[in-house]
């Protein structure tokens, strides 16, 4: 059967990280298996075909679309300059001369004799694939790019927007329930990934970029706020795209939710480290959600050993992810068997939960996500 | 047909005692088992397992297989080995005689449409690709209002699985539609999947320009030629170029997709795009049951609808709201619609901002269920909304040739008709069928036949359905190589009959009298309901039950043979049984005042049993 709850967020301070990095072309690979890398390192790079300029030529020209072929003064391949002559004709026994030249530098690819016109292209833009993460290529993708493991202190979040930015990690908040404000931010976070708790406040989010922040991190922003940073409203779940200068994750959701304990106290320990983050969110097959990566992280003492959740059992810590308890942190009870009715009518398997207030409450199983270790 | 893993070709003369047959949506993988019980083809079992293209499996197979195992289980049967599912069936009882599948796993079939002038070839591309099961990424015409660089920068930046090219008629001018071939060259589009390989392209237009499209594409994509499906304006020829759409879905995207390769082996029936068969499946039902049907499937992505109108059912159209669904996109629901749309189905007040982030929570945790009644009645009432817009879409493509000349006849040529006219008649319209978790999942049934009602706004006399467990799309593909089988599990064990929709057009004043239905119940009870403009009344006629009312509308109002003008009819009854809607149509009444609605809202809530009143009646007070 089909796992009736939400898996969890990863939330583990020693893991293993492997990071595909691929070009969108082929290209060539710039490095080799067991070479250590840095995240602004150059992994592999191709070149995409530059831009294409179409030139109206039989009408610029004042000619026939069969014509043009014969006006041209570059063939198909030829190289040619902004401002030297593309085509050239003349009428009128030689009286009635026009020149054509061409409007960029590139190279000419299509002469239609057709539609009279001509493609032009640029020349090709230049791609680069960075490392992201500091860390060791373990594998070559022959002409597609790498993988580069690196063990880490990984934290996922629930939805982020920005792409992939260093900075080293500065806990401002003292508890998980605190807000970051305009206050939270001074100059000297310029550079830096700031982690709050509960919320990120707009006002807060127009002074980490004021200040050039790389980076916060909270566990709920007001959607209306994530309206003002981008400047439009987001419809579907598909980000990391935007233009921002800032990358912006949140951990629990939106509005203001107290960030889990466990995420807060791992922060504490990666607190002054370098972190490599990704806001990228996207929530359909093969979701991808936003991360916190420190390579090479260090844990003070003994961690527990890192394991995908076995599911839900008695004991487990859990989050609420739905109304009436939305984003309350709560410990599984029970999970009775059989399906039980629900204040909708809807029949569905459910579990009872302890809630950190000490209420034992009934949830449907679909509706919590386990903090995973 | 090709041979199948284990060596075989269906033989469909032999006798067909069992089938089987998985879908591998985008998230969950769903097998059904069918078999033959008393001489007719019934569902037997299904199950079902999360599908597994993506990161850690990799391998489709893995899914099609846990859901596989899950009927095993539950019939102690044995229908897989190590080569995939066993058939035909052995002697010892195991494996199945036929084995299919449908798709849409990993984005489904991605495509973008070109074509010469927006309303006439590109419109028709669009209308080939959109059938074939496709999402339609963009359309590309000379007079689409952008400029060359615009749309160059667009096709490189889509990536579709494939490109269907079209323009001109046969033997008509070349120029235009080289400048389109011309255009894509420019872009040197890539495909999604398959880094390195080239991008297919069909060409279906002018036969002329053949040449000159090979010369341009011949070398940078995979281009292949299939009959124009314009090839005189008065005519559109789909079929060549949806057939191909679906020879270079098998070819290149499920080639390329993870374990296909495997599955694809398992049968020798081709796989089919998930969409393109729920659109053969509501064709069969609409000429099973000789009347024109409506269908919607709305998803956490998406929401398909499919209509299936004309004398003889000829007139199929598909259309795919990309960013209209109730997880992944439900936050587009709302920035299309507004939040005073949405609001205006909740008979209840809540904040704007505490609704927007709701919403956005849902958006970026899908499989969480409404836990209390306002959660599910703000959830029902995005689904409106989604169903609306999405029907919106449909009808601006479900048209008539546009462009064309008319002959016109001398009745005609007073009546000055347009071309490019819907081909939704909801008044025409028989059947109307839903499918996808919020209308196949409502707790209560008549919230289903109510989120239809309210969407779709159907007119006169219509049967509404919801699909039970959503078996459409591999019932579509079933009919491909055993239509009876097919047509005998939709009938009997994919539609929940909800019942019968009586809707008077028209509109009066609040308490005026609007229709008057009559009828033999089959327990013997004669029933009269007058029923008032503005009021909604439920008839109870179980399922599997008819009788024959006679509906009487006033003056004012119309079910179907004119104003005022009766109708005697055979009813269909259902779990919900036959609703009166009598709040008009053309316009539809809905108060716009805010406090007149929620009290209307709360009394056709009552007046149909929508919802536990208690507890609505705590929400309502707060």
């Amino acid at each position: 059967m089909a796992h009736a709850y939400t898996p969890g967020l990863k939330v583990t301070e020693q893991t293993t990280i492997r990071k595909i990095r691929r070009l969108p072309l082929l290209g060539d690979v710039l490095v080799k298996v067991g070479e250590m890398v840095n995240p602004d390192d150059v992994v592999a790079k191709t070149d995409l075909p530059g831009n294409p300029v179409s030139v109206n030529v039989a009408h610029d020209l004042a000619c026939e679309a069969e014509d043009v072929p014969r006006y041209m003064v570059k063939k198909p391949g030829d190289k040619i300059a902004k401002g030297e002559a593309l085509a050239k004709s003349s009428s009128f026994f030689g009286l009635s001369k026009r020149e054509l030249k061409s409007p960029i530098d590139g190279s000419v690819e299509l002469i239609s004799g057709v539609t009279g016109q001509v493609t032009l292209r640029e020349p090709p833009i230049p791609v680069q694939v960075k490392a992201y993460i500091k860390g060791k290529v373990v594998e070559i993708l022959p002409r597609e790019g790498v993988i580069i493991e690196t063990p880490a202190a990984f934290i996922q979040g629930i939805f982020g927007v920005g792409g992939e930015v260093q900075g080293q990690i500065k806990l401002v908040a003292k508890t998980p329930n605190d807000v970051l404000d305009a206050s939270s931010f001074s100059p000297d976070c310029k550079g830096q990934i700031i982690v709050g708790g509960s919320l990120v406040t707009g006002a807060a989010l127009k002074k980490a970029i004021e200040v050039g922040a790389a980076g916060v991190v909270a566990g709920g922003i007001i959607d209306a706020d994530l309206i003002a940073l981008l400047g439009y409203d987001i419809g579907v779940a598909i980000t990391g795209h935007e233009d921002i200068p800032i990358t912006v994750i949140v951990t629990e959701g939106f509005g203001q939710i107290k960030m889990a304990d466990k995420t807060f106290n791992l922060f504490k320990h990666i607190d002054g480290e370098v972190a490599s983050i990704n806001g990228a969110t996207q929530i359909r097959a093969g979701v991808m959600r936003p991360e916190i990566i420190v390579p090479e992280h260090k844990p003070a003492g003994r961690v527990a050993a890192d394991t995908t959740s076995e599911g839900l059992v008695p004991g487990t810590p859990i989050r609420v992810i739905r109304e009436p308890y939305f984003g309350v942190l709560a410990e599984v009870v029970d999970l009775p068997p059989e399906l039980q009715v629900i204040e909708t009518e809807a029949k569905v398997r459910i579990l009872r939960c302890k809630l950190e207030d000490g209420r034992v409450v009934t949830v449907p199983r679909a509706n919590v996500e386990i903090i995973e270790g | 047909m090709s041979e199948n893993s284990h060596g075989v070709r269906y033989q469909l003369d032999r006798e067909i005692n069992s089938i089987l047959a998985t879908d591998c949506g985008s998230t969950t993988t769903k097998a059904i088992l069918i078999e033959k019980v008393d001489g007719e083809y019934r569902l037997i079992v299904r199950g079902e397992a999360p599908t597994t293209v993506e990161k850690p499996f990799e391998d489709v197979t893995a899914g099609a297989r846990n859901a596989i195992r899950e009927i095993e289980e539950l019939t102690g049967k044995r229908f897989l080995d190590d080569k995939g599912v066993i058939n035909p069936r052995r002697p010892d009882g195991s494996g199945v005689d036929i084995f299919l599948s449908t798709s849409s796993a990993g984005g489904g079939l991605q495509m973008m449409v070109a074509g010469v002038v927006k309303i006439m070839s590109a419109e028709s591309a669009q209308r080939a690709a959109l059938g074939a099961g496709a999402i339609v990424m963009d359309v590309i015409s000379i007079d689409d209002g952008r400029l060359p660089y615009q749309r160059i920068q667009r096709i490189r930046h889509l990536r579709p699985d494939m490109i269907l090219l079209s323009g001109g008629i046969d033997g008509g001018t070349v120029t235009h539609v080289a400048q389109i071939a011309e255009l894509i060259s420019a872009a040197e589009p890539k495909p999604r999947l398959g880094i390195g390989f080239k991008l297919p392209i069909i060409y279906a237009g002018n036969k002329d320009a053949r040449g000159y499209v090979s010369k341009i594409l011949g070398e940078k994509t995979d281009l292949r030629m299939v009959d124009n499906i314009r090839p005189v304006l008065e005519k559109e020829v789909l079929g060549p170029a949806r057939e191909e759409i679906h020879n270079l879905f098998m070819e290149h995207v499920m080639a390329q997709a993870p374990g296909y390769d495997k599955l694809m082996k398992w049968t020798a029936v081709p796989i089919m795009p998930t969409p393109g068969a729920v659109g053969l499946g509501m064709q069969n039902a609409a000429k099973e049951h000789k009347m024109s049907v409506v269908g919607v499937d709305i998803g956490g992505a998406t929401t398909d609808v499919f209509s299936v109108f004309g004398e003889e059912y000829e007139l199929f159209n598909r259309t795919v709201s990309a960013n209209l669904g109730m997880s992944y996109s439900i936050c587009n629901v709302l920035l299309e619609a507004g939040v005073a749309n949405i609001m205006r189905w909740v008979p209840f007040d809540i904040a704007e901002a505490d609704l927007r982030n709701r919403i956005r929570n849902k958006m970026i945790r899908p499989t969480t269920i409404p836990q209390t009644l306002d959660e599910l009645v703000i959830e029902q009432a995005i689904s409106r909304e989604a169903l609306r817009l999405a029907f919106i879409h449909h009808k601006s493509l479900a048209v008539g040739l546009r462009g064309i000349q008319q002959v016109r006849d001398l009745g005609a040529a007073f009546d000055q008709t347009l071309t490019g006219q819907s081909h939704i008649d909801l008044m025409k319209l028989g059947m109307l069928i839903g499918s996808g978790g919020v209308l196949s999942h409502a707790p209560r049934r008549v919230q289903s036949a109510l989120m239809m009602l309210d969407a779709f706004q159907p007119e006169g006399v219509t049967q509404l359905a919801v699909d039970s467990i959503f078996m459409m799309p591999q019932l579509g593909v079933l009919s491909t190589v055993h239509p009876q089988a097919s047509a005998q599990v939709f009938d009997r064990d994919c539609l929940i009959r909800l019942g019968t929709s009586i809707a008077p057009v028209g509109h009066g004043r609040e308490g005026e009298h609007a229709v008057i239905v009559k009828g033999t119940l089959p327990d013997g009870r004669e029933v009269t309901e007058e029923v008032h403009y503005g009021k909604m009344r439920l008839i109870p006629l179980g399922e599997g039950q008819s009788a024959e009312f006679q509906i009487q509308p006033t003056r004012n109002f119309d079910v179907g043979a004119g104003k005022g003008r009766n109708v005697t009819q055979k009813i269909i009854g259902g779990v919900v049984g036959v609703i009166v809607d009598a709040r008009g149509r053309q316009p539809f009444g809905l108060p716009t005042d805010k406090a007149t609605r929620m009290k209307k809202l709360l009394e056709w809530i009552e007046s149909l049993d929508v919802y536990p009143r208690e507890v609505l009646a705590r929400y309502a007070s707060k």
